[in-house]
Order: C-alpha cells, then sequence, then structure tokens
C-alpha cells in the first residue's frame, strides 16, 4: 500500500464521532498538523476490536501538532508540540 | 478482637490495609476458567503459564536504562537507535514485542520529549516493564496532554520557555522511549556505571537527569 501522505505534509484529522473502538483520541479530531514519520502498515484496531482480521492493513502516520492549535489558551510556547499516531483513514488532505 | 478505628497516638504505621484479593470477579473467574482448560485440553502447561509470567515480570527499567547509557557512548549506536528503535533495542540484547515497534526519541538543550497514552495505558514495556500507577491515572493522561508543562513541574522538572516540549501520545502501534541528556559530571564513568544513573522517571520523561 501507498501511502497517500507524505512527510511534511500538512493534514487534517476526520471530525467523525462513529461508535466502536476508535484510536483517534477526540481532543485532536478536526485539528490540523503535519505529517511527522509513516510508521508502516498495521491491522486496523477498529475491526480487531471485533475479532475480525483487521485486514486490509492501514497506514499509520505520526502527526505533529502545535500545541496552540489544539487546546485554545494553551499555557506554554508557541513551539510545544503534541504527536500523535493516526490511522490513513483518519487523515483528509 | 483489635479496634483499628480506635487509636490515640496518630495514624499507625502499621495499620492493616485491606486485602485486593478477596473479590473474584467476572474477569478474574473468566481468566481461571480459560486457563484451566486450556491446560486440560493439553494447548499449555502450566509451566508454560508460569515462564511467561516470569518472563514479563523480568522485565524492567534496566533495560531501557541499558540501551540508554550505551546510546551515550557509542555514537554510531545512537544514531541507529534513533533511525529505528525497535532494531538499536534488539542490537543492545532487549526483545521487542509483536506487532509494536520501538520509537526513541532524544532530549536535547533545545527539546524535552514526555511520553504518555491518553486512551488507555500503553507502556513500554519490553523497556521499562510494568508501567507506575500514576502512569496509568487519568490524571496523568489527560494532563499530560493538556498541561505537559504543569505536570513536569509537579515532578520537579522545571523547564524554560526556551526549550521545546514535546508530547508523544501512545495512541496505536508504537511505544516511545525518551533518550535523555547525559547529566554532567558523568564523562568518565564506564557504559555499566552509566546505565546506574538513569531512571525510569527520565524514560518516560516527566524528570531529567
Amino acid at each position: 500500500m501507498t501511502p497517500r501522505f507524505a512527510i511534511g505534509s500538512r493534514v487534517n484529522v476526520r471530525r467523525g464521532n462513529p461508535p466502536g473502538h476508535i484510536r483517534t483520541p477526540y481532543y485532536i479530531r478536526g485539528k490540523s498538523g503535519v505529517v511527522e514519520r509513516i510508521c508502516g502498515e498495521f491491522r486496523n484496531p477498529e475491526e480487531l476490536a471485533y475479532g475480525r482480521s483487521g485486514e486490509p492493513k492501514q497506514v499509520l502516520y505520526r502527526v505533529r501538532f502545535a500545541q496552540k492549535d489544539v487546546w485554545p489558551g494553551y499555557g506554554g510556547p508557541a513551539n510545544d508540540t503534541i504527536d500523535v499516531e493516526l490511522y490513513e483513514h483518519w487523515l483528509e488532505a | 478482637m483489635m479496634d483499628v478505628t480506635h487509636t490515640h497516638e496518630g495514624p499507625d504505621p502499621h495499620a492493616p490495609r485491606p486485602d485486593h484479593d478477596d473479590t473474584l470477579t467476572h474477569h478474574k473467574m473468566l481468566e481461571i476458567a480459560v486457563r484451566e482448560l486450556l491446560i486440560e485440553k493439553g494447548i499449555l502447561t502450566a509451566d508454560e503459564v508460569r515462564e511467561a509470567v516470569e518472563r514479563m515480570d523480568a522485565r524492567g527499567p534496566h533495560l531501557g536504562a541499558k540501551i540508554v547509557a550505551r546510546a551515550w557512548v557509542d555514537p554510531a549506536f545512537k544514531e541507529r537507535l534513533l533511525k529505528d528503535g525497535s532494531a538499536g533495542a534488539e542490537e543492545a540484547g532487549v526483545q521487542m514485542d509483536q506487532p509494536t515497534r520501538l520509537i526513541v526519541v532524544e532530549n536535547t538543550p533545545s527539546i524535552h520529549n514526555l511520553v504518555v497514552c491518553t486512551l488507555c495505558s500503553c507502556y513500554p514495556r519490553m523497556v521499562l516493564g510494568i508501567p507506575p500507577d500514576w502512569y496509568k491515572s487519568r490524571a496523568y493522561r489527560s494532563r499530560a496532554v493538556r498541561e505537559p508543562r504543569a505536570v513536569l513541574s509537579e515532578f520537579g522538572t522545571e523547564l524554560p520557555a526556551s526549550v521545546t516540549v514535546r508530547v508523544h501520545d501512545s495512541t496505536a502501534d508504537m511505544r516511545y522511549l525518551v533518550l535523555p541528556m547525559r547529566p554532567k559530571g558523568s564523562e568518565g564513568l564506564d557504559e555499566t556505571a552509566l546505565a546506574g544513573l538513569v531512571t525510569r522517571d527520565s524514560m518516560i520523561g516527566v524528570t531529567t537527569l
């Protein structure tokens, strides 16, 4: 599977709120960040959680967000960041 | 029978504590039932179960400390470790868990790394063993992302605004080990002595050395 996003690309996290076992934290949905690295392909935990195969595998990214973009009124310096692991189907250009 | 609630001399340092093993919960019962069935049907032996528990118990911060100390004394190893944490750890003789991968993040004079798992309590058990209770607490998991500098300060770690704080939320298949900065005054120490300086908390990133 070819990764849809390259390192350094700006990506947006989907705002979805589907039921089930979701590995995308609520606080990062709807936020915009930059791909820090591509971690490889992993079985989809949203499927694995229900005893299914988790196939097809999903590309997993680490996306870096500026803390000031994530938390309104973040108290630290503007350079502070948070890196979150996100599966490709949660990302939009 | 002793009345434990009636004392005259302040808190009793040896007061009886409630037992935590007195309730056979649903999940405890399920574990026993499945384990006994697996053994009865010859799929596992009791010895294999014991060995697996012993293997898990034997892992601890000494493994992470060994990796950190080697990275401090061997720049080529450090480069490989930062590029591929799992391969680096295995090169140092530490066995990885499948399918998770290890990422090593380096503290520098301008960057400080902090590890958390907001969704549950994912922890780099392959290099640090069993997590401390506070790592699994709701307070740490929510505050480490929202106000990392306040959390760091409560651990006694005061960082100037010139240092960037990078929080890493282990939301999926990656596990994180912080490579702390080598402490001043450790120049003359060999790898084994250096490993003795590396603490668990410094490898989670809540403290420095």
